[in-house]
C-alpha cells in the first residue's frame, strides 16, 4: 500500500497534538538539569548565572557514592539474575506448549500491575517474620520481583521472532540443548538478552518503593535522594545528582530499545497472553 | 548433482551413543521440559509473591501487642476499617483520584497512540521509544519534577510572577489533589500508550477502506470501526494505570499534602510510624479487593456494553 | 524392496491432544530407497516425518531405524538428517560455518574441516561460496546448503520436508533432477515429504499416499497411477473418470460390472475377490480412452457419446464427452500427433474407446 492512500493522508492537527504531547512528557523532567546549572539555591525564574558547582560539591560527597555504590551493584546483581531466569522463562513460553500458559504468563506479569506498595509491605511481613534482617539483599530480591515480569517481556517477541526450525535443525545435526543454546539460541536472542540487562539495570537502580521498605542501614540512591528531599538547602544538588541519574536512564533504555528494535513492541503489555 | 560420492568423514561415534534416563525422560515428554526451564522464575514468583500475600493476609487477622503480636485471629481490624470513617474516605479519594488520572491519560494518549499507528510511517519504532522512554526512567525523579515545576516558589509560579500576570504564588498549584492527578497521568502516560499503539496497529487497514467505500466519512468511520476495534486496547490501558496509582505511594507523599493524601500513604504510616502492621496487612487486603472488584465490574461491563452494540 | 526393512514404522499413533493426527501407521522403508510420504496438508506427513527426526514422540507404537528402537533417543542422538521446509539456515552464521555446523563433536583439525566443506560445496555445485552470509543466498541456494548441511554428517536416512516447496517452476523441477541424481550417488535412504504428486511420482522408489493420519496405499509410482485401490488416491493422483457400477458377473482373472454410462464391460480383476451384486466404481484414466469418429470394428469396448467440450493445451487436446445416463461428461486426454481424427472444434457423435487393461475396479472401502 502506498504511503498516500485515502486512510493515510496526512492529518495536520494530529501532527500538532502529537508534537505537543512529547513536550508535555518531557519538559517538566527537562526542567531538572535546567535549575542543576543556575547559581542559586532556590528553584525559580528568573534564572541566575550558570554554574557547574552542585555537581562538583555532590562529587565530595561520601554518601553518595556509597548509595551510588549500593544501587550499582544491586542493579548489576538484578539485571544479570532476572535475565538469566528471563531467557529460560522465554524459551519455555515460546517454544513449549505448556497446560495453562496463560495464566502462568499473567501470573509472571503480575507486578506489573499490582500496586508496588503491596508487594513491598508483603515481602516485608514475610521477611520479618523469618527473621530476615533487612539489607542490601532484600532490596535486591524485592527488585527481582518487578525486573523479572520486564526482563520476560522483553525476551518474549526476541524467541517469537525466529523461527523454532532453527533450533530443531541444530539438534538434528547433532547438538544437545546445551549446545544448541549457546550454538543457535543464544546469538539469535542477543539483542533482546542486551535490552533486558539494561532495562532491568535501569529499573533496579531508579526504583524507589521496595528498597524504602526493604532496605536496612544502607540506603540506594533513591533512597538517598529522598531523604535529601526534606531539605530545602540541598534541592540543587539534588537536582544535579537527579539530572545525572535521568540523563544515565534514558542513554541505557534507548540503547536497550535500539538494539532491540528488531522485536515487535507491546510485548510490555501483561494481559493479553 | 555431480558423480561425486560423499566425502568420507570419520566415523560418526558419538551419534551411536545410547541417551541417558534423564534425557530420555524428558525427550519423552515437551510439557515437563518446558516446565523445567520455567521453573526457576515460577519457583521464585511463587515464594516472593504468594507466600508474602498469604502472611499478609494471615496477618490482617492479628492483633500489635507492643511489639509483638497476638496470633488470635480476629475481624477487630477489619471492623475498624469499617467504622472509622478516615478509612472509607481514603479508600474512596483513591479510588476517585486514579479513576480520573485513568480517563484523563487514556483520552489524552489515546489521539497519540492513534497517529503513530496511523500517521508515522518511518522510524516507527523512534517514536515508540521516544514515547515510551519516559517510562522506565525513576518514577521518583519524575515525580520530582513536578514538585520543581509546581512548587510555592516553583517553576510555573515564579515564571507567572516575573512576567507579571500574577503577583503572590499561587498555593493550591502544590499539595492538592489536582497536583496528585496530573502528576499521575503524566507519569503513566507512556505505560497507557503501548496497548493503546497495539490494538490501533492491528486494526486491518483494509477494514477502514471498507467503511470508506460504504459512505462512512471520518468521524463515523472512527467512531464504527477504529474505536470499537481498539476498545480492548483503552480496557487494558485503562487497567494499568488504574490498578498501580490506585495504590500509589510517593506522588501522593510528596505532592499531595493532607488533602492529597491516598490509602497508599496509610498503609505505609501503619507499617512505620503508627506502627500497627496488622492494621497495614488489612489495609493492603482492603485495597485488592476494592481494586479486584472494580476492574472486574468495569470488564464486565465493557463486555456487556460491547454486546449490546455488536 | 523390502526383504531389509532400514525403517520400520510399526503401529504408531500420535495425538495432539483430541486430535489424532496419525492412526495407527506401519510403514516398512528399504536401505538406499528414496520413499515418499505424499498427501494434502494436514494429513499427517509431516508429523510422521517429525517423528522420524525425533522433534514429536509418538502416543503409541514405535519406529525403528537399522534396527534400533527409537522412542527413548533425542533427536541429536539419532542417525538421521533433515533438510527443513524453510530450510532453517542458520542466519548468524556463514555458509561454511552452516555446513560445519553438525562437525564440532568430530574434532576434526581445522584443514580436515575445511577440506570436507570445499567437498561439499563441490558436490552441490556452489564452490567458493564459503565465506557468503546466510542472508545473500537464493530460495536454490539455500535449498542445496542445507542439504550439504545435513549430507555432511553422513546420515544413514536423509529426511526432507517439502524441500522443493519454497522454490519457482523451473528450479524446482532442475532440482528434482539434481536430487534423484545425488540420492543414487550417495546411497542413503531419503523421506521424502510432498504434497506435489507429480514431484513424488518423479522421484520416488516407492510412495505411501496419506489421508487424515493413515495410509491409503503404498506402493510404486507405476502403481499407484495405474492400480490405485480407492477413489481416494485415484483422484488424489492425476486426473480420472468414475462410474458407479455393480458387479455382475465373476470370472477368474476377470470381473464383469455393469457401469454407469458404459454398459456391461470387463476389467481385470487384479487379484481382488469380488461378489456378484457388488457396488464398485470404475476409473479410467483420460489418457486411456480414445476418440474416433466412426464406430470401431471390433465392437466390444466402446461407447457412443456426444463431444460437448473441448480445450486445446498445446502438446495435448482434452475432449469432454456426454454419455447417456451420466450427468459429468467424460474427460479424454489426446496428444495432438499429426492426422488425429477429431479436432477440438468437432461436435457432435463421437465413439470412446478403451482397452480392458486399462480398467481399474474400485471398491467402496
Amino acid at each position: 500500500m502506498s504511503s498516500d492512500t485515502y486512510i493515510k493522508r496526512p492529518n495536520r492537527p494530529l501532527q500538532l497534538y502529537a508534537v505537543i504531547f512529547l513536550i508535555a512528557l518531557y519538559a517538566p523532567v527537562l526542567f531538572l538539569p535546567l535549575f542543576s546549572f543556575n547559581d542559586s539555591l532556590y528553584v525559580r525564574f528568573p534564572l541566575k548565572e550558570f554554574t557547574f558547582k552542585w555537581y562538583v560539591e555532590l562529587f565530595q560527597r561520601e554518601p553518595v557514592w556509597n548509595a551510588l555504590m549500593n544501587s550499582v551493584r544491586i542493579g548489576v546483581v538484578v539485571a544479570v539474575l532476572s535475565t538469566a531466569m528471563g531467557i529460560f522463562a522465554a524459551k519455555a513460553i515460546t517454544r513449549y506448549r505448556i497446560p495453562g500458559r496463560g495464566t502462568l504468563v499473567g501470573f509472571i506479569m503480575l507486578p506489573l500491575v499490582v500496586p508496588l506498595i503491596i508487594f513491598g509491605v508483603a515481602l516485608l511481613v514475610l521477611l520479618s517474620q523469618l527473621g530476615v534482617p533487612l539489607s542490601l539483599y532484600t532490596v535486591a530480591i524485592g527488585h527481582m520481583i518487578i525486573c523479572l515480569p520486564f526482563s520476560v517481556a522483553t525476551l518474549i517477541p526476541r524467541f517469537e521472532g525466529f523461527d523454532r526450525a532453527i533450533e530443531e535443525a541444530s539438534a538434528d545435526l547433532g547438538e544437545n540443548a546445551w549446545w544448541t543454546f549457546w550454538r543457535v539460541t543464544f546469538p539469535m536472542v542477543f539483542p533482546g538478552v542486551v535490552a533486558s540487562l539494561m532495562l532491568t539495570f535501569t529499573v533496579s537502580f531508579d526504583e524507589f518503593i521496595m528498597a524504602f521498605f526493604l532496605s536496612g542501614t544502607q540506603p540506594t540512591l533513591p533512597m538517598y535522594i529522598w531523604g535529601q528531599l526534606r531539605f530545602p538547602q540541598e534541592f540543587p544538588s539534588i537536582l544535579a545528582l537527579a539530572s545525572m541519574i535521568i540523563a544515565m536512564s534514558f542513554v541505557l533504555v534507548f540503547l536497550g530499545q535500539w538494539i532491540n528494535r528488531g522485536a515487535q513492541p507491546g510485548a510490555v503489555k501483561g494481559h493479553d497472553t | 548433482m555431480s558423480d561425486q560420492t560423499l566425502p568420507e568423514t570419520e566415523a560418526p561415534g558419538i551419534r551411536q551413543a545410547r541417551p541417558g534416563r534423564l534425557t530420555s525422560l524428558l525427550h519423552g515428554s515437551e510439557t515437563l521440559r518446558g516446565l523445567s526451564l520455567l521453573s526457576p522464575t515460577l519457583l521464585f514468583m511463587s515464594i516472593m509473591i504468594l507466600l508474602p500475600f498469604a502472611i499478609l493476609l494471615v496477618m490482617s487477622f492479628w492483633t500489635p501487642v507492643g511489639f509483638e503480636f497476638d496470633t488470635t485471629p480476629t475481624l477487630n481490624n477489619y471492623r475498624e476499617a469499617m467504622e472509622r470513617p478516615i478509612y472509607g474516605a481514603l479508600l474512596e479519594r483513591s479510588l476517585r483520584m486514579s479513576g480520573i488520572a485513568t480517563v484523563a491519560t487514556v483520552i489524552l494518549c489515546y489521539p497519540m497512540a492513534y497517529y503513530v499507528a496511523f500517521h508515522v510511517h518511518r522510524n516507527k519504532m523512534m517514536w515508540i521509544v521516544l514515547m515510551t522512554l519516559p517510562f522506565w526512567t525513576s518514577y521518583l525523579l519524575r515525580v520530582f519534577a513536578w514538585k520543581v515545576v509546581l512548587g510555592y516558589e516553583g517553576v510555573i509560579n515564579s515564571a507567572l510572577i516575573s512576567v507579571g500576570v500574577i503577583e503572590k504564588p499561587l498555593e493550591f498549584l502544590l499539595y492538592s489533589q489536582s497536583a496528585v492527578i496530573i502528576t499521575l497521568a503524566h507519569a503513566w502516560a507512556a505505560f497507557a500508550i503501548l496497548p493503546l499503539y497495539v490494538s490501533l496497529e492491528k486494526i486491518d487497514r483494509s477494514l477502514l477502506e471498507a467503511a470508506t467505500d460504504l459512505g462512512d466519512g471520518p468521524v463515523m468511520r472512527f467512531l464504527r470501526v477504529t474505536l470499537p476495534l481498539s476498545l480492548p486496547g483503552v480496557i487494558s490501558a485503562s487497567l494499568l494505570i488504574f490498578i498501580p496509582t490506585t495504590g500509589d505511594y510517593i506522588t501522593p507523599a510528596l505532592l499531595g499534602g493532607p488533602d492529597g493524601a491516598m490509602i497508599g500513604n496509610l498503609i505505609q504510616k501503619q507499617f512505620g510510624p503508627i506502627n500497627d502492621w496488622p492494621m497495614g496487612a488489612t489495609l493492603s487486603i482492603i485495597l485488592m479487593l476494592a481494586i479486584a472488584f472494580i476492574c472486574a465490574v468495569f470488564i464486565l461491563l465493557t463486555l456487556f456494553v460491547r454486546k449490546r452494540i455488536s | 524392496m523390502t526383504e531389509d526393512a532400514f525403517i520400520s514404522i510399526r503401529k504408531v499413533d500420535k495425538h495432539f491432544g483430541k486430535v489424532q493426527a496419525i492412526d495407527s501407521v506401519s510403514i516398512e522403508i528399504g536401505h538406499g530407497e528414496f520413499f515418499s510420504l505424499l498427501g494434502s496438508s494436514g494429513c499427517g506427513k509431516t508429523t510422521l516425518l517429525r517423528m522420524l527426526a525425533g522433534f514429536e514422540a509418538p502416543t503409541g507404537g514405535e519406529i525403528f531405524i537399522d534396527g534400533q528402537p527409537m522412542s527413548d533417543v533425542p533427536p541429536h542422538m539419532r542417525p538421521v538428517n533433515m533438510v527443513f521446509q524453510n530450510y532453517a539456515i542458520f542466519p548468524h552464521l556463514n555458509v561454511r560455518d552452516n555446513i560445519a555446523y553438525g562437525l564440532r563433536k568430530q574434532r576434526l583439525s581445522r584443514n580436515r574441516r575445511h577440506d570436507l566443506v570445499e567437498e561439499m560445496l563441490e558436490l552441490i555445485k556452489l564452490p567458493g561460496f564459503g565465506d557468503r552470509r546466510a542472508n545473500e543466498l537464493s530460495g536454490g541456494q539455500r535449498q542445496r546448503i542445507a542439504l550439504a548441511r545435513a549430507l555432511i554428517l553422513r546420515p544413514k536416512v536423509l529426511l526432507l520436508d517439502e524441500p522443493l516447496g519454497a522454490l519457482d517452476k523451473q528450479l524446482r523441477e532442475q532440482m528434482q533432477l539434481e536430487l534423484r541424481a545425488l540420492q543414487r550417488t550417495v546411497g542413503i535412504t531419503f523421506v521424502f515429504v510432498t504434497h506435489d504428486q507429480e514431484e513424488a511420482l518423479t522421484l520416488s522408489d516407492r510412495i505411501a499416499v496419506m489421508s487424515q493420519g493413515r495410509v491409503l496405499q503404498l506402493d510404486t509410482p507405476s502403481g499407484l497411477y495405474e492400480t490405485p485401490h480407492n477413489r481416494e488416491v485415484a483422484s488424489f493422483i492425476g486426473t480420472m473418470n468414475f462410474f458407479d457400477a455393480k458387479v455382475s458377473g465373476v470370472n477368474g482373472a476377470r470381473v464383469e460390472v455393469e457401469a454407469a454410462g458404459l454398459g456391461r464391460i470387463n476389467a481385470p480383476a487384479r487379484d481382488r475377490r469380488y461378489v456378484e451384486g457388488e457396488s464398485v466404481q470404475i476409473a479410467i484414466r483420460p489418457e486411456k480412452l480414445e476418440l474416433t469418429a466412426d464406430a470401431p470394428l471390433d465392437s466390444g469396448i466402446s461407447v457412443q457419446g456426444s463431444l460437448e467440450n473441448a480445450a486445446y493445451l498445446g502438446e495435448r487436446s482434452h475432449f469432454f464427452v456426454k454419455l447417456d445416463g451420466l450427468d459429468q461428461p467424460v474427460a479424454v486426454s489426446a496428444q495432438n500427433r499429426e492426422g488425429a481424427t477429431i479436432g477440438t472444434d468437432a461436435t457432435g457423435p463421437v465413439w470412446l474407446n478403451w482397452s480392458e487393461a486399462s480398467v481399474v475396479v474400485l471398491t467402496s472401502d
